[in-house]
């Protein structure tokens, strides 16, 4: 194999102190007693947590560069960002706006996308990007949405994360000169709001009917620049997926360590002791593969592997490191008042989210040639 | 210190020590007194106070001129365990006297630590010193010790106090393998060879001088030796694919005629463990950079031999019929550990000591359970009892 820049995979000292910032906030308002509160609710999210984080912390335009109104910092940022929001599963639209929507429209440039790129950048607009949340990297140019002839699009995209909080969807689209990235306004749309397996991460239908909509970019850069928006949030995901592995860790040690049973308290029954030894070699390894997602996205080298192998990876330790949690925890854990279960349901739909861990290891396979 | 800087100062020596016609010894002597040895270590010692993560650029750019290696397989217990204890607790003197020699593999090591009634419990130990003017005069038996048959130096603990609890009592010594009263016995392994020993200690002279650390302070000084064991058994500087997914996965590639779909899919899961880990290492050297290993080298310790052990399994049923064989069953005495210059029968036996040398995978994991997570510990029956008044 050739020689690969050596990757940072650490956290730089800007890094940490945006870290340290949006953990304040976060843990300010977005507590989990806040959240279960909040989340059967008719706001289920909370968009002024949602503006703050996004506006006043500039969250939303670290992958921008400055010229189109953003910070220029990069995904390793955006990463830090998402394992934070992994920790507290804020009910934020994120990833559909400064993850998905951001990168479609920084990937296809053009002046549509530099039009809406500094709004998106200064919070001031939420997008969405009209793909079933399911989507993996490298899938077909999805076919369920049409150009009609006078310009406007027909057809319909399900699950779409959060949508239902938009106000600009980019909608793939095929007409007849082939695949093109569209800007519609959420206003044009039918947005039906589905009922999600997270809790804390909304999705929802997205119905149009002969919607008003400006071209972004057309044929192959279109597809190219949707692959780029389902990349990034694929690696950039596994930085949240390790957010929920290491509130899984800290939150079980420091129940075990206060409930006493026989006497003791059980965190010091041995058969405990080495599964959160093993949850946290496990967290060692998943922030060291998360950490190298972001710095190949931010680095623009080995990407499809880093990404790959980071679904592959990450995805299901975030998974066993909750369903640990929840076992570990006994009866509370099991019950709704305890935050557990909305960890449990992000880390069962992020596992699903852009490609499963099956999904990517056939990828890998491909790219570094271990044939069927 | 930048990447770019080593390579030049790496260019330079080599313009001026041309590897093909300098001697081995030769080159790898200058190599060390240039502080390209190990450019973390201090300067004078084979090092000029780099960070300890630059040192796979010093190495790569020797490797790609064809100099000549100083054989770290054979070498590993010195440059992983003794060298970081020597130049912790040595004096200036020990640590000139040693660190040379054991860095070209002039002096191979070997660590006398575990006995037959001492494994995990290290602590336990029985092996007494006694001193006797400059001397001290050391009685005991040691166990499993990798490589004593070819070993010039020994990094030794002892019991000098049995009237305190076991932990205060131990002093740590610098033993020569070649002093009278020294006895190497093979031990034959589960592969067939004799890769360790047992070591007979009987009224050996130890001088003063090669005591590493106070009186009774030999755990503390244990304790750099074993956490530096971890981290040179799990923290391995690997390319991607590189070791034993590399074997496999080429295996995999040029014989098409194994593959079947299940194994395919262990396979890729091993390729994404082995290279999650490898991020890892890295990882953990990138924080390694000045300080002491922390006890995170314990977590990559256990991840990777449950990955050997995986992976070396996945191996032989690939090769099916192969894989029936063994490749020699003779009692050899092997100079190194030669995981991969062997075949898939060896390295699934070799692997199952992963999970047991240099500390054994539970072990290791009450290690991370209580100092990293800071769970309770289990409860103590030995605290406070003089260690000669333990049960054993
Ligand atoms: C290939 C190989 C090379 C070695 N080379 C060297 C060497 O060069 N020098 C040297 O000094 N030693 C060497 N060793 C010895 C090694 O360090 C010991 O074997 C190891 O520390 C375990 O000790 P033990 O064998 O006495 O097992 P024991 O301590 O008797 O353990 C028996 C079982 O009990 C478990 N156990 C013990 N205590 C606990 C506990 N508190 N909680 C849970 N489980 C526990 C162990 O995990 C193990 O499964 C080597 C061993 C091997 C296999």
């Amino acid at each position: 194999m050739s020689e690969l820049p050596t990757p940072d995979l650490l956290y730089s000292d800007v890094e940490e102190d945006l870290r340290a910032s949006v953990r304040d906030l976060l843990t300010d308002q977005a507590s989990p007693a806040a959240l279960l509160a909040r989340v059967e609710t008719a706001e289920p999210y909370d968009l002024k947590l949602w503006k703050t984080l996004a506006a006043d912390l500039g969250a939303a335009g670290l992958m921008v560069p400055e010229e189109l109104g953003g910070h220029g910092a990069s995904a390793r940022e955006t990463a830090v960002v998402l394992e934070e929001l992994g920790r507290s599963v804020a009910p934020v639209p994120f990833l559909g706006s400064a993850v998905l929507a951001t990168s479609a429209l920084l990937a296809a440039g053009g002046s549509v996308a530099a039009e809406l790129l500094p709004r998106l950048a200064a919070g001031e607009l939420t997008g969405a990007l009209a793909v079933p949340l399911s989507t993996a990297p490298g899938a077909a140019f999805p076919a369920t949405v049409s150009v009609n002839g006078d310009g406007t699009l027909s057809g319909r995209a399900g699950t779409v994360v959060d949508a239902s909080v938009a106000e600009l969807l980019v909608v793939p689209a095929t007409g007849p000169d082939g695949p093109g990235l569209y800007a519609v306004e959420a206003s044009a749309a039918q947005v039906t709001e589905l009922v999600s397996l997270d809790l804390t991460r909304r999705v929802a239908d997205v119905e149009l009917d002969h919607a008003a909509a400006r071209l972004v970019v057309s044929g192959a850069a279109a597809q190219a620049a949707l692959d780029t928006a389902l990349t990034t949030a694929a690696g950039l995901l596994a930085s949240e997926q390790t957010g929920l592995t290491e509130w899984a860790l800290t939150t079980t040690v420091t129940y075990l360590k206060a409930r006493y049973q026989f006497g003791r308290p059980v965190g010091g029954f041995q058969s405990l002791k080495h599964r959160l030894a093993n949850l946290y070699t496990d967290l060692v390894n998943a922030r060291a593969t998360a950490r190298y997602a972001a710095d190949a996205l931010a680095g623009g080298f080995d990407v499809p592997i880093a990404v790959a192998v980071a679904q592959a990876r990450v995805a299901p330790i975030a998974v066993h490191a909750v369903e640990e949690a929840i076992q570990l925890h006994g009866g509370i854990g099991m019950t709704w008042e305890h935050p557990a279960h909305l960890f449990l349901k992000r880390a069962k739909s992020d596992e699903l989210a852009f490609g499963t861990p099956g999904r990517h290891r056939a990828r890998l396979a491909d790219l570094v040639d271990l044939p069927a | 210190m930048t990447p770019d800087d080593l390579r030049a100062q790496v260019a330079g020596f080599l313009a001026a020590h041309d590897p093909k016609t300098t001697e081995r010894l030769e080159f790898l002597r200058a190599r060390y007194d240039a502080g390209l040895a190990w450019v973390h270590f201090p300067e004078g010692l084979g090092g000029q106070g780099a960070a300890r993560a630059l040192q796979p650029v010093v190495d790569r750019a020797f490797a790609a001129a064809g100099a000549p290696d100083n054989d770290p397989r054979r070498i590993g217990i010195g440059l992983g365990m003794a060298a970081p204890t020597i130049l912790a607790f040595g004096t200036e003197e020990q640590r000139t006297r040693f660190l040379r020699p054991l860095w070209t593999g002039e002096e191979v090591w070997c660590q006398l630590f575990s006995e037959p009634g001492a494994g995990s419990d290290l602590a336990a130990l029985a092996t007494r010193a006694v001193r006797d003017g400059d001397d001290w005069v050391v009685t005991g038996q040691k166990v499993w010790t990798s490589g004593a048959h070819n070993s010039q130096w020994a990094i030794l603990v002892t019991r000098t106090d049995p009237d305190v609890p076991k932990h205060q009592g131990m002093t740590y010594f610098m033993c020569d393998m070649t002093a009278p009263g020294v006895e190497v016995r093979p031990l034959r392994q589960i592969t067939g060879e004799a890769e360790f020993n047992e070591v007979f200690l009987t009224g050996v002279r130890i001088p003063d001088s090669q005591r590493l650390g106070a009186v009774g302070e030999g755990w503390k000084v244990a304790q750099t030796t074993l956490m530096n064991e971890r981290v040179a058994i799990g923290g391995n500087a690997l390319p991607r694919e590189g070791g034993l997914i590399g074997m496999v996965s080429k295996t995999w590639r040029e014989r098409p005629e194994l593959r079947t779909p299940e194994l395919r899919d262990r396979l890729v899961q091993h390729w994404v463990e082995a290279e999650s880990l490898r991020l890892a290492a890295s990882r953990l050297r990138q924080q390694l950079t000045a300080g002491a290993p922390g006890p995170e080298g314990s977590a990559m310790k256990v991840a990777f031999s449950e990955l050997n052990q995986k992976l070396t399994g996945l191996e032989i049923e690939l090769l099916g019929e192969e894989g029936l064989r063994y490749d020699d069953w003779t009692l050899r005495r092997p100079e190194k550990v030669d995981f991969l210059g062997r075949e898939a029968g060896y390295r699934y036996l070799r692997a199952k000591g992963n999970s047991i040398e240099g500390g054994t995978s539970e072990v290791l994991r009450n290690i991370i359970s209580e100092r990293v997570l800071g769970l309770p510990s289990e409860p103590r029956v030995d605290k406070d009892v003089a260690w000669k008044d333990l049960p054993r």
